[in-house]
């Protein structure tokens, strides 16, 4: 069964179809890459699924949860309780990282484990800290996020995201605001966690990074997704004419 | 100089008043300020007006008519309509002073609240926290931090605003200082009131100064 099961997922922002028919697929341990032109209704295709935003129409499903009743039209929305549940099971990692800046970064790490998961302060912090480490962190638990460049920022929110134990992480353009030579090591993380199993929507403008740690890729233009598959088949194979024309603007880049 | 001696502690006494004043102001109107401004970003309107109107009156007329008000106002409608109760001059200058300081902490507050930007309240959010815990424990320590420099203002000029309580005849420190002015045929007491205020000031500025210097452990 899978863990996340999107089916005719539609949104409007007033006029502006965003995404008018989405429908895939993640089993539990793999990785999605979302690619396609900015505009295309990626990131609020994640927003939707998280809760940031609510969707028009469709079903989305998280670990056998629904988030929404299905068969209803118009949509109406689950109970509190499973919504918070599917919120629990659902990690975001942003894009412009929003770490709480007056808190430290093991404060930002520990704050909803204890309040929310009501774990005791010491086991949080001992998670933290390994997660710190894992992170390559080490040492910079007293540190506030200013004092950290982008790239340790967005690790951080890595983690802080991981201490809450998802069962599925959703990145949002998790490298678009970090300098050029700052990618590298939050992709290396994201990488590391994929070789864990841990089950990821990434999406990303990173195209050789979103060939190489997905085991499904899909391109979405238009508020639909054009073409889906593994990731070979959609950076290779596939003769879709779209897709080609955005794949060949990253190519000359 | 014997003139000073007998001064001073006249002046003191008044200077505890006008202190009085201005802690239990500070005390009421910096939490009341906190619920307006979070009720003037109500998502009702039958909420919001009516607080966008109390802040309108509260800061669009004097300070001075509303202490009068106030007062006055209590006594007459208690007396002639039997609804509510007269207050005594000090209450009542407590009163006045805490719902117009109020007014205006509450735009500060409020300023300070909406220039949180929204990805707080969305990574709080995704990570569980309940209204409650987001505004507690994310939201209002930064607001903390950008609200001090207005704030310090409004507490500055509190101190001087404080003198207008003698117009319901409440013996703060300008009060006294003017009667020993009319006593000694001079408007030196009212210098030395003047020092009075002065110094309180200039320790609250160095309060704040330190306060800002606190907070600037994260940017």
């Amino acid at each position: 069964m899978p863990i996340l099961k999107v089916e005719h997922v539609k949104k409007s922002f007033g006029s502006l179809d965003v995404l008018k028919d989405i429908s895939f697929e993640l089993n539990a341990g793999e990785v999605l890459s979302i690619i396609g032109p900015s505009g295309s209704g990626k990131s609020t295709l994640l927003r939707c699924i998280t809760q940031l935003e609510t969707v028009d129409g469709g079903t989305v499903q998280v670990d056998g949860k629904d988030l929404v009743v299905p068969g209803c039209s118009p949509v109406k929305y689950s109970p509190a309780k499973v919504l918070r549940e599917i919120r629990l099971s659902t990690g975001l990692v942003f894009q412009n990282f929003n770490l709480f800046p007056h808190l430290t970064v093991l404060q930002n790490l520990c704050l909803s484990p204890v309040r929310v998961l009501g774990i005791t302060r010491e086991q949080a912090r001992e998670t933290g800290r390994q997660l710190l480490k894992r992170m390559g962190l080490e040492g910079k638990e007293k540190s506030y996020p200013c004092e950290l460049s982008g790239g340790q920022q967005q690790r951080v929110a890595i983690a802080r995201a991981l201490a809450m134990n998802p069962k599925v992480l959703f990145f949002d353009e998790p490298t678009s605001a970090l300098d050029p030579e700052l990618t590298g090591e939050v992709l290396k993380i994201i990488k590391q966690l994929a070789e864990e199993k841990m089950t990821m929507v990434i999406v990303t403008h990173e195209m050789a990074f979103a060939r190489d740690v997905a085991d499904k890729v899909i391109f979405m233009d238009g508020g639909v997704i054009v073409e889906q598959g593994t990731p070979d088949y959609v950076f290779n194979q596939s003769g879709n004419e779209r897709l080609a024309s955005f794949l060949s603007r990253f190519a000359n880049a | 100089m014997s003139d000073l001696s007998n001064l001073l502690p006249i002046l003191w006494g008044g200077f505890c008043t006008t202190l009085a004043i201005f802690g239990l102001t500070l005390l009421f109107s910096i939490p009341l300020g906190l619920l307006v401004a979070v009720l003037k970003m109500s998502k009702w309107r039958v909420v919001r007006y009516p607080v966008s109107f109390y802040i309108s009156v509260m800061r669009g007329t004097p300070l001075l008519l509303q202490i009068v008000a106030i007062y006055f106002g209590s006594y007459y409608l208690s007396e002639y309509s039997g609804i509510g109760f007269s207050f005594d001059r000090f209450p009542a200058v407590i009163v006045a002073f805490s719902i117009n300081y109020a007014a205006y902490f509450a735009e500060i507050f409020r300023g300070g609240i909406q220039s949180i930007p929204k990805g707080q309240y969305e990574a709080a959010y995704m990570l569980g926290l309940n209204r409650r815990q987001t505004f507690f424990r994310i939201i209002l320590p930064q607001v903390v931090k950008r609200v001090v420099p207005a704030s310090a203002n409004e507490v500055i000029t509190l101190v001087k605003d404080t003198s207008l309580a003698q117009v319901i005849a409440v013996t703060e420190l300008f009060a006294l200082a003017k009667k020993q002015q009319a006593a000694y045929a001079s408007i030196y007491p009212l210098f030395v009131a003047g020092v009075f205020y002065y110094v309180a000031n200039l320790l609250l500025s160095a309060f704040f100064a330190y306060l800002e210097r606190k907070l600037d452990y994260y940017k």
